[in-house]
């Protein structure tokens, strides 16, 4: 028996308005018909993990209200220059349609995008109450775009350019802020080569009282930074520029002071060139800072720990590997709270090390920091012991990304695979989200990533296993997983056309330096229309060249879109049947 | 890329045979993977789901025997190629055997790592060192140390210049580790020149560099000014002394900067403002200038108008 208990929609919507999670909103949706409908003239936020999965038309006729949108380019793999130039990304058509169509629109959040000046005018003209303009990783524009958002958006509360690669034309753009501009609330300007002009930069801070997070770029001199805090000592968040100038007792207590001004300071970051004796300038306020971003600052252990054994509450530190094992000791001793660390090579392309950080260093951490969480570590030696000590003492982790410079590095100790070690980790780690494998590796630690990787979702693969077995046993045994990204593996095109279904609960799979066939990616692409297969490679059509030929590059991803149009010379996207068979009907 | 390979018998023996196991010629076992490539590959089955039991737990030390897996052929294979993996063996990272159904042997160039070890050096700085992409940094990340693998040594160091064992430039206004290239442009010249200032010390350098830049054109003026101005070549040997006509130049010349001269070098800074060149001590001029320009002297009021 079957009864209609329906609220008015208002109600609904009311209700749904306090539902924020992505993934219950669209399980909201799913419930039938008429909450889908309401679901849908309510959803603010929409988040796109794959900006080639679905088209701009379809998202905004789905959604006509939306308000912020969050977009991810190209795959994570693009970082370390794996994906040619040119291959894609544009946001320039999703700007174009929400210009036209969603005048509301508050709030854009792109991710390795490509981005034009022209798109950016467009923004600034086309949404009167834009907000918040987030540019991570991405590339394509100037300054000027920046002046034209600086210029344009009365209401801007954010703008963040967070590792962009910003083609930087004139500091001037800063100035095209009107006087009248007050409500800043989070600059990032971190990634930027030239100077801003600093006086424009200080009558901005001196007019906007809602400033929370400031990230200044290198340029900025450090003897002009007690001058520029002054204005904002609200600041929660602060990015310094370079850390040194020429040593004088005034320059040092003005910088002592404008710290300690900023009562509400808990994370720092910058330090570019430090100077060792400018250090002790943030002492004072070492014991609020929750965030410590350290990754450029090339000073030494004995710094470093005087430093960070200050910052008891410190949750999240970046740190360069100068911080060897002692350092990390130190910081295991003082920072009970640590729920992120991450720690980058000084020299990567060194053929020795030149440091003393070993895997004692993250041994230690694990051992002395109960809530760790997320570990990123780059190192020269790695034990099977280490990594089962590790999983042993932090079964809490989500996040494992270990990487040991060297490709196929067995365990020093034994010289055996660290297959093993790795098994523990996923073994323990029961909620470990996101992996990243290195050192010597055998089909064996994906047997082990399938049997215990239940909540994976990313997991990123280098230079390991041995068959097709190993991509297998990932493909077929990690149940959430949804970004898998291989380079130089021997996989081929059996456990991929084995698998060929899991392909579509996944975003995308990346392969690159392995071994899948022409035929296999034609194949997969002709039995999968929900699948854009595309094959990357340079050297030319793999038409010319035999079938069972590896491609250069795989990357496939689920799309409701079709293929898309974008694509440059580099890549195919393997045809589907049904539009082969309209092929053969013309 | 790919190359056709001549199986050893070994590789045959380790071949995934559909038919009943026995000695097959290499063509039929190509043909009969030719055939399987045709039916679909989707209903490939090869993969039964093996799941390893509790009792085989990651434990310290070394590999685990594999007991949980059924006794295919295939395991066989897996245990042979553990077993040939061990014994570091190599193969050509390229080859792909014809037969796709032949899962392919680690190739395992082993490299060990220890600082103390017999370096196969060459493999070892090629792997990791023209490795496309690895280690997996952004590239700003890279180049943070110096080259020199010496730590930093401590201490206060008195000048923001000079900082031992930094490659990258300490101008915080110029990410690369080279020069410090400013425009510089001189009125009438279309054409603009770049100068690196990081390469000079003083101001008296830079000018004789921006003499250099410009001589040609600056000889010209100087001629054509000179001739307007002198109507014979009674200060002037037309035809000839190389030296004379020299130190006329640099007489013209080195009044660049002194202001006495004809022309002035003025600078834009950090802050967008035009400065003349000289006021500040010169490191100071460096860390803002942002690009140069030689004006006329006689522009200078004009100069000076704009500003107000």
């Amino acid at each position: 028996m079957a009864y209609t208990f329906s609220f008015p929609e208002e109600v609904l919507e009311h209700v749904f308005s306090f539902i924020e999670s992505e993934k219950d909103r669209s399980a909201i949706s799913l419930v039938c018909k008429s909450w889908y409908e309401i679901e849908r003239w309510c959803r603010r936020r929409v988040f796109v993990g794959n900006c080639y999965a679905v088209s701009p038309v379809m998202v905004i006729k789905r959604f006509p209200e939306l308000r912020s949108i969050a977009l991810k380019g190209k795959p994570h793999f693009a970082d370390f220059n794996l994906v040619p130039e040119g291959w894609g990304g544009y946001v320039c058509p999703w700007i174009a349609a929400m210009a036209c169509a969603l005048p509301c629109l508050e709030e854009i959040r792109l991710k390795r995008m490509v981005i034009t000046d022209e798109s950016l005018e467009l923004v600034a003209k086309s949404f009167k109450n834009f907000k918040v303009l987030v540019l991570t990783s991405c590339e394509g524009f100037t300054t000027d775009g920046l002046a034209a958002i600086a210029a344009n958006c009365r209401n801007l509360k954010e703008l963040d350019l967070q590792e962009s690669e910003v083609e930087d034309l004139s500091g001037h753009w800063l100035s095209h802020f009107p006087d009248s501009y007050t409500s800043l609330v989070s600059l990032n300007i971190s990634c930027l080569g030239n100077e801003v002009s600093l006086s424009a930069l200080e009558r901005l801070l001196g007019r906007c009282p809602n400033l929370q997070t400031l990230r200044l770029n290198r340029a900025v001199p450090l003897d002009r930074l007690p001058n520029l805090l002054s204005r904002c000592p609200q600041l929660v968040e602060l990015g310094t520029g370079v850390y040194s100038t020429e040593l004088r007792p005034e320059v040092f207590s003005n910088l002592e002071a404008a710290f300690s001004g900023c009562k509400q300071l808990k994370s720092l970051s910058g330090f570019w060139d430090v100077l060792p004796s400018y250090l002790p300038a943030v002492y004072p306020i070492c014991s609020r800072l929750t965030s410590l971003n350290l990754s450029y600052a090339t000073i030494q252990t004995y710094d470093l720990i005087k430093l960070i054994s200050q910052c008891r509450n410190l949750l999240r530190l970046w740190v360069l590997d100068y911080i060897e094992d002692a350092g990390l000791y130190a910081l295991a001793a003082s920072c009970k709270d640590l729920r992120e660390l991450r720690v980058f090579p000084s020299d990567p392309f060194g053929l020795d090390p030149n440091v003393a950080l070993t895997e004692q260093g993250l041994v230690s951490v694990s051992e002395g920091c109960p809530k760790l969480q997320s570990v990123l570590y780059f190192c020269r030696q790695m034990s099977n012991a280490a990594l089962y000590t590790i999983a042993r003492n932090r079964p809490n982790l989500t996040r494992f990304r270990l990487c040991i410079i060297e490709p196929r590095t067995p365990d020093y100790i034994t010289r055996e695979p660290l297959d093993s070690g790795f098994g523990a980790i996923v073994e323990h780690c029961k909620d470990l989200q996101r992996l990243s494998l290195s050192g010597l590796l055998t089909d064996r630690v994906f047997e082990y990533i399938g049997t215990y990787g239940k909540k994976l979702e990313m997991l990123s693969v280098a230079f390991a296993g041995e068959s097709d077995l190993g991509l297998h046993h990932v493909l077929s045994g990690c149940d959430n997983l949804r970004k898998l990204e291989i380079r130089d593996c021997p996989f081929g095109d059996k456990a991929l056309l084995a698998n060929a279904a899991k392909l579509e609960t996944m975003r995308s799979l990346w392969m690159s330096s392995c071994s899948v066939s022409y035929g296999a990616c034609k194949l997969l692409g002709q039995k999968m229309p929900r699948l854009n297969v595309e094959v990357i490679d340079e050297r030319g059509p793999p038409d010319s060249r035999p079938i069972s030929c590896p491609v250069e590059k795989l990357y496939i991803y689920r799309s409701i879109a079709g293929p898309r149009l974008d694509m440059p010379g580099f890549v195919w996207t393997m045809e589907d049947d049904s539009s082969l068979r309209l092929e053969s009907s013309r | 890329m790919w190359q056709r390979s001549h199986k050893s018998s070994e590789e045959r023996k380790l071949e995934l045979r559909l038919g009943p196991p026995g000695e097959e010629s290499l063509n039929e076992s190509i043909k009969k993977c030719n055939r399987e490539r045709n039916e679909s590959p989707l209903t490939l089955g090869y993969f039964s789901t093996q799941k390893i039991s509790s009792s085989d737990k990651p434990g310290p030390g070394g590999v685990m025997l594999s007991s949980a897996w059924p006794s295919t052929s295939y395991h066989q294979h897996q245990a042979k190629a553990k077993a040939s993996f061990l014994q570091l063996q190599s193969c050509p990272k390229n080859m792909i055997v014809i037969g796709k159904d032949v899962p392919k042997l680690c190739c395992v160039e082993n490299k060990t790592f220890s600082p103390s070890s017999e370096n196969t050096t060459v493999s070892k700085r090629t792997a990791s060192g023209s490795v496309v992409g690895w280690p997996p940094i952004r590239s700003f990340r890279r180049n943070i140390a110096s080259g020199s693998t010496s730590k930093l040594p401590s201490g206060s160091h008195q000048h923001q210049h000079v900082v031992p064992g930094k490659v990258a430039s300490t101008e915080p206004s110029h990410n690369s580790c080279k020069g410090l290239f400013v425009k510089i442009n001189m009125d009438g010249v279309p054409i603009g020149r770049k100068v690196d200032i990081n390469a000079y010390d003083s101001y008296e350098q830079l000018s004789s560099a921006v003499d250099e830049l410009f001589r040609g054109l600056l000889l010209e003026m100087n001629l054509s000014h000179i001739a307007s101005s002198h109507c014979c070549s009674g200060q002037r040997d037309s035809c000839g002394d190389g030296n004379q006509k020299k130190q006329e130049e640099e007489k013209a010349n080195t009044g660049l900067l002194v202001g006495s001269g004809e022309y002035t070098l003025v600078y834009e800074d950090n802050e967008g403002d035009r400065m003349l060149v000289g006021d500040v001590p010169w490191h100071m001029f460096v860390s803002t200038v942002k690009r140069l320009r030689v004006l006329k002297r006689s522009d200078l009021p004009a100069f000076t108008r704009e500003l107000t």
